[in-house]
């Protein structure tokens, strides 16, 4: 890649400020460090992986309003983690999590537990047990 | 609290990045490509089995932490690196080290570093970055793909240092306690470069090395028929993001390491790595080019045979030129 070829793409997932290093050679044939802001197939990736993401926040969220789910099936999806993730930060196993996403268990948690997923999402209570 | 001054300068990747400058402060001028082919960095893996968000990793280096740990042993640095059992025991070792001067590394995750764009925050547990001081309560950063130096809260600080998950960082926090004054590059370049051809052309895993593009070129090929379109989108866009996304340089680290050739060059009196650095350039545009058709791919949105054809076949002819190049840069050295 030529140091005039280091393509400047920007788009809002960047922010409008935020660029990253590239090499490239110049003239010369010498290496050089150059800023770029984005490329376009870099940034069609990251978009298309958010639009998955905001998909299943979108899709869980019905669910938990349709009472099929509970809200930590919700947050979730919306802090990007995976089961594996959430049991790790709440110190519980999967199995547990996974029965704590039925609405039926979640409305007999104790006080202590939900302040454990209210960390681990960094919200309070009443958000954990009220979606908007 | 007294405020060391240290050197930021913007790499493209964090963890050569944090080598360059911590042991630049400490007198050890290295650049980021020196950094990053003496500890080896380049590779190619593709593991369909570890998925991250449900969709198959694939890595165009060595394994985090690999990079440091060679650099250091090869160039006779000793670095000290501790983990912590709580946030409290990990705050106040990294406020006792940086109130003594020292800037230390930390292995952090980006969701919860608040100065990166929205977008970029993953959870990625092997950042890497420098703190160097504190200002009322903020820690003063040098986050190498920043590209000047910025504050963290204390809070986000706790957070991004103690996040769990793979690989969980614990607060990890290191620095170097004795750096040589007088280092020569030569033998760790050599030791380095046969490192990288031994893993590229060598590691009898088909899932490593110049096979390892070839197995990805297979698997890519059978996406339309194995996924819905959706989902093969979304195998095809993380490649291109682990390819392309802050942190490689372009290319999948392959401009990097043309660089460190370029370098290497004079230092080893061996005008043919001068060359070879042309040629990995070209291999590099070759990735560049299947990145960009990739996502020509992914916005059409159309799983048909053709296109994934096609990309299978420039993922094929890059392996060619991958083997043909390694097998001559292990000749040369």
């Amino acid at each position: 890649m030529k140091k005039e070829e280091v393509p400047q793409d920007s788009d809002n997932l960047h922010e409008g400020t935020f660029k990253q290093i590239m090499y490239a050679v110049d003239n010369t044939g010498g290496y050089v460090q150059v800023q770029s802001s984005g490329w376009e197939p870099e940034n069609i990736a990251l978009g298309q992986a958010w639009e998955e993401v905001n998909q299943r926040i979108e899709a869980a969220k019905q669910r938990v309003l349709a009472g099929e789910i509970s809200p930590v099936a919700y947050y979730m999806e919306k802090n990007i983690m995976d089961l594996a993730l959430l049991a790790n930060y709440v110190g519980k196993f999967q199995w547990q999590v996974k029965r704590h996403m039925k609405p039926t268990v979640f409305r007999r948690l104790s006080q202590k537990m939900l302040q454990r997923y209210a960390d681990a999402f960094k919200i309070s209570i009443s958000d954990l047990q009220h979606i908007k | 609290m007294n405020n060391t001054s240290f050197h930021h300068a913007q790499t493209a990747h964090c963890e050569s990045g944090v080598i360059s400058n911590l042991l630049g402060h400490q007198g050890l001028k290295i650049s980021e490509p020196m950094a990053f082919g003496i500890g080896a960095g380049l590779f190619f893996g593709h593991l369909p089995f570890v998925k991250v968000n449900g969709v198959p990793g694939t890595t165009y280096r060595i394994w985090p932490g690999a990079i440091f740990q060679r650099v250091c042993s090869r160039l006779g640095v000793k670095m000290t690196a501790q983990k912590f059992s709580s946030p409290e025991k990990g705050m106040l070792a990294l406020d006792e080290t940086i109130a003594a001067g020292i800037p230390v590394g930390l292995q952090s995750s980006v969701y919860y570093l608040p100065y990166f764009p929205a977008s970029y925050r993953f959870h990625f547990n092997a950042h890497n970055l420098v703190v160097y001081g504190k200002k009322d309560r903020n820690y003063l950063v040098s986050d190498p793909v920043m590209d000047t130096v910025t504050e963290i809260d204390p809070e986000s600080l706790i957070q991004a240092r103690f996040a769990k998950g793979f690989p969980a960082p614990k607060g990890k926090m290191y620095y170097p306690v004795s750096v040589p004054t007088q280092v020569s590059f030569e033998k760790p370049i050599i030791e380095g470069i046969k490192q990288t051809c031994h893993y590229m052309l060598k590691v009898p895993i088909p899932m490593f090395g110049v096979n390892g593009i070839r197995f990805l070129a297979k698997r890519v090929k059978n996406y339309p028929e194995k996924l819905d379109d959706r989902r093969a989108a979304l195998y095809l866009g993380n490649i291109i993001r682990m390819q392309e996304e802050i942190g490689t340089g372009g290319a999948g680290f392959r401009f990097v390491y043309a660089a460190f050739l370029q370098e290497a060059a004079p230092i080893l009196k061996k005008p043919e790595l001068e060359k070879l650095a042309g040629e990995l350039t070209q291999i590099g545009d070759l990735w560049r080019n299947f990145a960009f058709s990739a996502g020509r791919v992914c916005k059409s949105r159309s799983a048909d045979n053709t296109s994934y054809s096609d990309l299978s076949e420039m993922l094929f002819r890059t392996a060619a030129a991958e083997e043909a190049f390694f097998r001559k840069l292990s000749k040369a050295i």
